[in-house]
């Protein structure tokens, strides 16, 4: 068996950014719960902080693929 | 396509990697005339007649092709340009507009039969995208506050204590000039990047299970194509939340030099 230990370690990394992002929804889901009407302005910053949240790991596939 | 280029190399699976984004020319042996050129070509014919077309017989009662033209754009100018940039929203539409379907359509490519490759996996083409968003939100910055009251605004956040400079201004600096548009950019494109992957991974998995001589991979092989079905709906759903967000973030840039204090 053969590969690269890059896969490995992006894995571990993306640990970091699923967890963000679970949070930011779950903030999220509860924000609208409470207060429905407050929807609209809470989605606008959601997909923003899931947005900046993700963007680390998808650096870190970008780098899986660009370190050898 | 170039999937079945695997199953020729010899035994065992060859995970689909970078070299399966390169692809070769369509015709002749120029470097440009490849299939994600012609792609964005062939989305700005697209959109310019679909958006002709829906709006030329623009009625009270719309048909069709003008009700979805107008969600479209009722869907920026409404939810993206007028709730986060605020007054004077108006002259950003366009270019919001433009960005939001460009980004769409060319995302969508990626899971049309017959194209089947996102445009937008090449980083070559959100590196654009982004630079017309940068030289667009600094350009408006400079015009609306000055050049130097623009950029102290950038490197010297008010309200905060002195000694806080030596570590925010480099952060705010870089944030602006680089990471901003390098985000922006490479955000698009590592989502298109990694969700062409992974459909590569199931189809061209599901592929070589089937052509495999174990009966039980025969038979399993369906399972990896569904699973690239059920992944293509997801595909569908990050495309489309993807020109959202890059629309979104650009829209919140522009709102952020239009005010005054940062």
């Amino acid at each position: 068996m053969h590969g690269t230990l890059n896969l490995v370690g992006y894995g571990l990394s993306a640990i970091g950014p699923a967890i963000a992002t679970g949070l930011i929804f779950a903030a999220y889901i509860n924000g609208v719960a409470r207060q429905p009407e407050s929807r609209n302005v809470l989605q606008p910053i959601a997909f923003l902080g899931f947005a900046l949240a993700e963007a680390l790991a998808l650096f870190g596939l970008v780098l899986a693929f660009v370190l050898k | 396509m170039h999937i079945t280029g695997h199953l020729a190399s010899g035994p065992g699976f060859v995970p689909p990697s970078t070299s399966d984004f390169n692809l070769p020319p369509i015709a002749g042996h120029s470097d440009y005339f490849t299939k994600p050129i012609v792609a964005v070509f062939f989305s700005v014919i697209l959109i310019s007649l679909f958006f002709i077309y829906s709006s030329r017989k623009a009625a009270v009662v719309p048909s069709r092709a003008q009700f979805l033209g107008e969600s479209i754009y009722g869907f920026v100018r409404k939810d993206l340009a007028q709730e986060i940039i605020g007054s004077g929203f108006l002259q950003f539409v366009p270019y919001l507009f433009t960005l939001f379907v460009f980004v769409l359509v060319n995302n969508l490519f990626g899971i049309i039969p017959l194209i089947q490759f996102p445009t937008m996996s090449h980083v070559a083409f959100p590196y654009v995208l982004a630079i017309f968003t940068f030289v667009i939100f600094h350009a408006i910055g400079i015009k609306k506050q000055g050049l130097g009251k623009y950029l102290k605004g950038i490197a010297f956040l008010p309200g905060v204590p002195k000694a806080a400079y030596i570590l925010l201004t480099p952060i705010e600096i870089a944030t602006y000039f680089l990471i901003r548009p390098l985000t922006l950019s490479l955000r698009l494109f590592a989502n298109m990047f990694a969700g062409h992957l992974l459909l590569l991974v199931f189809i061209g998995g599901g592929n070589y299970m089937l052509h495999d001589t174990h009966l039980l991979m025969k038979i399993l092989s369906p399972f990896s194509f569904g699973f690239g079905i059920v992944m293509t709906f997801f595909e569908f759903m990050v495309q489309c939340l993807q020109a959202y967000i890059i629309t979104l973030l650009s829209a919140l840039f522009i709102a952020g030099a239009l005010v005054d204090e940062h």
